[in-house]
């Protein structure tokens, strides 16, 4: 049987043992310098822009667009997935709409967001609102629906007032679904984010990356990988952290 | 929802301050008794389907009556209307002398089959939701743990519903119906899902919680020997009507095997079968 210990190292011998090849690969040539940096160049890299600050303003930048872009966007889509479950009439006005700009990728809207904004921090928090948006809008929406009536009837019964029934029912019973949209949403943040950095920015991750390939700086490019996959790997905690806190009463989240 | 909740709770208070009686609503292990209920051509129709047609029945205050048919002849429908889940295209129905209130009050409550209680409360909190809206917030749940006590699961009222047994959740929301010591208990096949086992330990429930409450209990069942073995009444429905209205005049605690119990039992399976 295996031991807690040996199950929390397993996982981990493989990454360990494919940078250590990775590293032995470029220090005897197997792979030249120019094509992949070695990890211990990396790492340099890590402390050369840890040292001049540098590094974590890029992080910070990249940071806060990211969640500016979340909370616009998550908010209007979780209200507008509010306000479609509840009401019929904001429905039929909204829904389809939505539904039609959906099918529009958002990340085509590129060239014009540079059009109409520049390359300013605008065009970032839109697209990555926009990407946003839709996930947490359709989860919410379908959470909604999919309150088992039966609940509703009985806080009928049980004489709740609409708030109660709320607070009490719709929204615990929509929760787990608004969740899904989040993770999923969150995922998408940072994939909008890191093409709009990389096509038009002057500053963040996407730009460090961008001005380091420029002069062939490929430990810089590879580190901003690294963060990018790092910060999404944050993002993801952080949601299974919320689901893990709000959904305690789920047997599937215990 | 808003207006039926104040109109249906603010009723007693009204009631009170004429009266020179203290209010009792709040004050636990009251047996509250029962309430006569009559019911006067009653029909239900949806879209061009008669469900009912010209129901006419009374129960006496504290009487358990069991209410059998052939599925889809529209025993669920009865008691939806009787808690004004539903509006009746006929007649009417009185509960202690008063029009049947809209749904939300405290003088009726209903069992489903399922238990639907709240995943995300915990057991206490989920039967605490069924004290009435006139017991003030801090109050109840040690009422709630009043009727958790009640069901013989005191212990468990920390716990999530999804930790519980069928037969226990069953018996939550038998706590939660209990709470607020209803005058008429409407339950809708509420055994129907559990095991044998589970099922006759809860009939036995079912009775003692009765017996010690003394409300007016209307029971949807498709098990002829549940109706005899707790009702003191059984009303056969068939075809929009009642078909057969029998007293069941068995001493209590009723065994299964008796030749009376097995005498009734025969003569409400031959008209359910009759009907086809
Ligand atoms: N909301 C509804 N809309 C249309 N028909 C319904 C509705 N509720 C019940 N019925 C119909 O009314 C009949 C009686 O239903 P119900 O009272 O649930 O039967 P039972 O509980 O006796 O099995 C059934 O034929 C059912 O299809
Ligand atoms: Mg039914």
């Amino acid at each position: 049987m295996p031991t807690r210990f040996s199950q929390t190292i397993i996982p981990y011998l493989l990454p360990v043992g494919l940078i250590a090849f990775w590293q032995v690969a470029v220090a005897t040539g197997l792979v030249a310098r120019n094509v992949l940096p070695a990890p211990s160049d990396v790492a340099l890299a890590f402390f050369e822009l840890a040292g001049n600050g540098e590094l974590v303003h890029h992080i910070w930048v990249s940071l806060w667009r990211a969640l500016a872009g979340f909370a616009i966007g998550g908010l209007i889509g979780f209200g507008l997935g509010l306000a479609n479950g509840l009401s019929r009439t904001s429905e039929t006005y909204t829904d389809t709409t939505l539904q039609m700009v959906r099918n529009v990728p958002h990340l085509a809207l590129i060239p014009l967001v540079i059009v109409w904004f520049g390359i300013g921090e605008e065009a970032k928090l839109f697209l990555v609102a926009l990407g946003v948006f839709f996930p947490v809008y359709i989860n919410t929406l379908h959470g909604i629906r999919s309150v088992d009536r039966q609940l509703l009837e009985m806080a009928d019964v049980y004489g709740f007032t609409r708030a109660e029934m709320f607070w009490r029912v719709v929204l615990p019973g929509a929760l787990p679904s608004v969740l899904v949209g989040v993770r999923y949403s969150l995922g998408i943040m940072w994939l909008t984010l890191i093409v709009a950095e990389t096509i038009s920015a002057s500053s963040g991750l996407g730009y460090l990356a961008m001005q380091a390939r420029e002069f062939m700086q490929l430990q810089i490019v590879v580190l901003a990988i690294l963060i990018y996959a790092l910060l999404g790997k944050l993002a993801d905690s952080i949601a299974r952290f919320l689901e893990r806190a709000t959904l305690s009463w789920n047997p599937a989240y215990r | 929802m808003l207006e039926a909740l104040t109109a249906t709770s603010l009723a007693p208070l009204q009631r009170d301050r004429t009266g020179a009686a203290a209010r009792t609503v709040a004050e636990p292990s009251v047996a509250t008794g029962g309430t006569a209920v009559s019911i006067t051509g009653l029909t239900k129709r949806y879209g061009d389907k008669t469900v009912l047609s010209g129901i006419d029945l009374s129960f006496r205050a504290g009487e358990f009556v069991a209410i059998v048919g052939r599925s889809g002849c529209g025993k669920s429908t009865l008691l939806r209307l009787l808690l004004g889940l539903e509006k009746p295209e006929g007649g009417e129905i009185r509960i202690g002398g008063q029009p049947a209130p809209r749904a939300g009050g405290d003088v009726a409550r209903f069992i489903f089959q399922e238990p639907r209680l709240l995943p995300w409360q915990r057991v206490l909190d989920n039967v605490a939701l069924g004290a009435s809206r006139t017991v003030p917030a801090d109050r109840r749940r040690p009422l709630a743990q009043e009727a958790l006590k009640e069901v013989g699961l005191a212990d468990r009222g920390g716990e999530w519903p999804s930790v519980l047994s069928g037969g226990q959740r069953q018996r939550v929301a038998l706590a939660r119906a209990l709470v607020s010591h209803p005058k008429l208990l409407a339950l809708d096949e509420p055994l129907g899902a559990l095991d044998a086992l589970t099922r006759i330990e809860m009939q036995g429930f079912l009775e003692r919680v009765w017996k010690h409450q003394g409300f007016t209990a209307v029971l949807v069942t498709h098990d002829v020997s549940e109706a005899v073995a707790l009702a003191d009444r059984i009303v056969l429905i068939d075809g929009g009507r009642v078909a057969l209205d029998v007293a069941v005049p068995l001493a209590r605690p009723r065994v299964r095997g008796s030749a009376e119990f097995g005498a009734i039992e025969g003569q409400v399976l031959d008209r359910l079968f009759a009907g086809r």
